[in-house]
């Protein structure tokens, strides 16, 4: 239980339907989907899948060269959204370098793309003398941290947690207890990833990743659903402002949401596979943590990413906790899987789904897998208030992670 | 290459690299106070330079003495014609 309440004020997201909240929002709502072909990946022997959700409409140039030159594609990503986090939240310049705000923003790992680069070069002669001098700064494990701190000025705390498709649902959590905890005022909370063959290629060896749907790639992923074949990687950022309530109280800023409850377990069974009673587990201990039972929960953004087995797993979980009465939905099938920006990605959007009143439904379920069933899947648009809601994220590497949303009351 | 078409060079490829206004650069030009670049930027603005005119600079000690355009256009024509020189 956190000591003080923790509120969200700021949103931020750079998803492939654009920049900026109500862009995700109008995408999922109208059932877009962001997922594209890119031939490209046909190039490379062994890979299968050629399908992948990228970033559209944002313009790196718009930060100024001095902080640019330090960042790859995914703190590009990470910069935008929490400027715009910041800008929602209506936070001043004196309140980012106060020392009261602090900065928690993860990636898988650092950018792929550089390494790629680098490795290239060096591997042509086992030369240096072409590197240039921001080569490091790219593929930092906290590069999007520091590049979002060195931008806005901020003073206070900076971390960068790594749980690959937990890490975004970590660095919120975490940000929440440092609030929580009274160590820190503001938090800015997230993640990044940038789309690279090394992603969906890891996921093609370990056959997780979709590969029959690649001349029609609107139509894949498909949590849920029968026909699902695999993980459709993806690429953006999502950055929340979270706020002590006193804080945002006294400024007079508008709450989005109440983060009430965080979890995190580790599954030793197998560093792939999840484990129904680990996810459930995990789901326990966010409700005990926000101090509610399982019937208060309204809805549940589940982690889905569309693989036999995380899918099955995480559907009997959902049934064990919450029985068959409680909508569950994922976004994977809008925005295929953003990786360590896919928790704090579709907790925006679960922040909008609580303000706006309607619930995103499973893009592409078109006929429910019967070993998923037992979970009332939301298959279409519903206009229906949730007062509290529970998102789930699983990483490779048995990382569970789940957070509670409420309605600020 | 005429010591005009080195000058240009040199200008063309820094405007580009550093995303400064080529019509801005002058010999008088400084690197640090005009053009706003620092330690880091010097590292690249050697690789650069060593890219482009195809030669060894890094260790040069006169490197370090370079403040304007103007000093890079004078360090990389004597250079230049140093390595005709030892042909």
């Amino acid at each position: 239980m956190l000591l003080r309440r923790v509120v969200i004020t700021g949103i931020g997201a750079v998803s492939p339907f654009g920049r900026g909240i109500d862009n995700l929002m109008d995408g999922l709502l109208a059932g877009r989907s962001g997922v594209v072909e890119l031939p490209a990946l046909a190039e490379i022997i062994g890979m299968r899948t050629r399908v992948a959700a990228l970033v559209t409409g944002v313009d790196p140039m718009e930060i100024p060269r001095k902080f640019r030159r330090s960042m790859s594609s995914m703190s590009v990503f990470a910069t935008l959204a929490a400027q715009d986090a910041v800008a929602m939240a209506g936070l001043a310049p004196e309140q980012l370098g106060s020392g009261r705000l602090g900065v928690s923003i993860g990636s898988t790992t650092g950018s792929p793309q550089t390494m790629e680069e680098f490795f290239r070069e060096f591997n042509a002669d086992h030369s240096l003398e072409r590197m240039k001098s921001t080569l490091f700064f790219h593929i930092m494990n906290h590069s999007c941290a520091s590049n979002v701190a060195q931008v806005l000025g901020v003073t206070g705390r900076v971390l960068a947690p790594a749980a690959a498709c937990s890490t975004s649902t970590h660095a919120i959590g975490y940000g929440a207890e440092m609030i929580g905890l009274g160590k820190q005022e503001f938090m800015l909370c997230g993640g990044a990833d940038e789309f690279h063959p090394l992603t969906s290629g890891t996921f093609d060896i370990i056959n997780a990743a979709s590969a029959a749907f690649n001349d029609t790639p609107h139509q894949t992923p498909r949590p849920f659903d029968v026909r699902r074949d695999g993980i459709v990687c993806g690429e953006g950022s999502g950055i929340l402002l979270l706020e002590s309530l006193d804080s945002a109280l006294s400024r007079g800023a508008e709450i989005l949401a109440e983060v009430t409850g965080f979890a995190t377990n580790s599954d030793p069974g197998s560093i792939a596979n999840p484990d129904t009673a680990c996810i459930a587990q995990c789901m326990r201990l966010a409700l005990a943590d926000a101090g509610i039972e399982p019937g208060e929960v309204g809805y549940v953004n589940a982690h889905a990413t569309a693989t036999e087995q995380g899918d099955i797993a995480e559907c009997a979980a959902i049934a064990e906790v919450f029985g068959a009465d409680t909508p569950v939905s994922s976004l994977k099938g809008h925005l295929g899987h953003t990786m360590a920006a896919s928790g704090a990605l579709e907790l925006a959007a679960c922040v909008e789904m609580l303000r706006r009143e309607v619930l995103v439904p499973t893009l592409n379920l078109d006929e429910v897998d019967p070993a998923c069933a037992g979970v009332l899947h939301q298959r279409e648009v519903a206009q229906r208030r949730v007062d509290t809601l529970i998102k789930n994220n699983f990483a490779l590497g048995g990382v569970n992670s789940s957070i509670i949303l409420r309605r600020y009351a | 290459m005429t010591e005009q078409e080195i000058v240009a060079k040199i200008n063309s490829s820094l405007a580009e690299e550093f995303e400064y206004d080529l019509a801005a650069m002058t010999p008088e030009t400084t690197l640090f106070e005009d053009m706003g670049l620092d330690s880091l930027d010097v590292v690249d603005l050697v690789i650069v330079l060593e890219t482009a005119f195809s030669m060894k600079v890094r260790e040069e000690e006169a490197i370090r003495k370079i403040r304007t355009l103007g000093d890079i256009h004078e360090f990389v024509i004597a250079k230049k014609r140093q390595l005709e020189g030892d042909r």
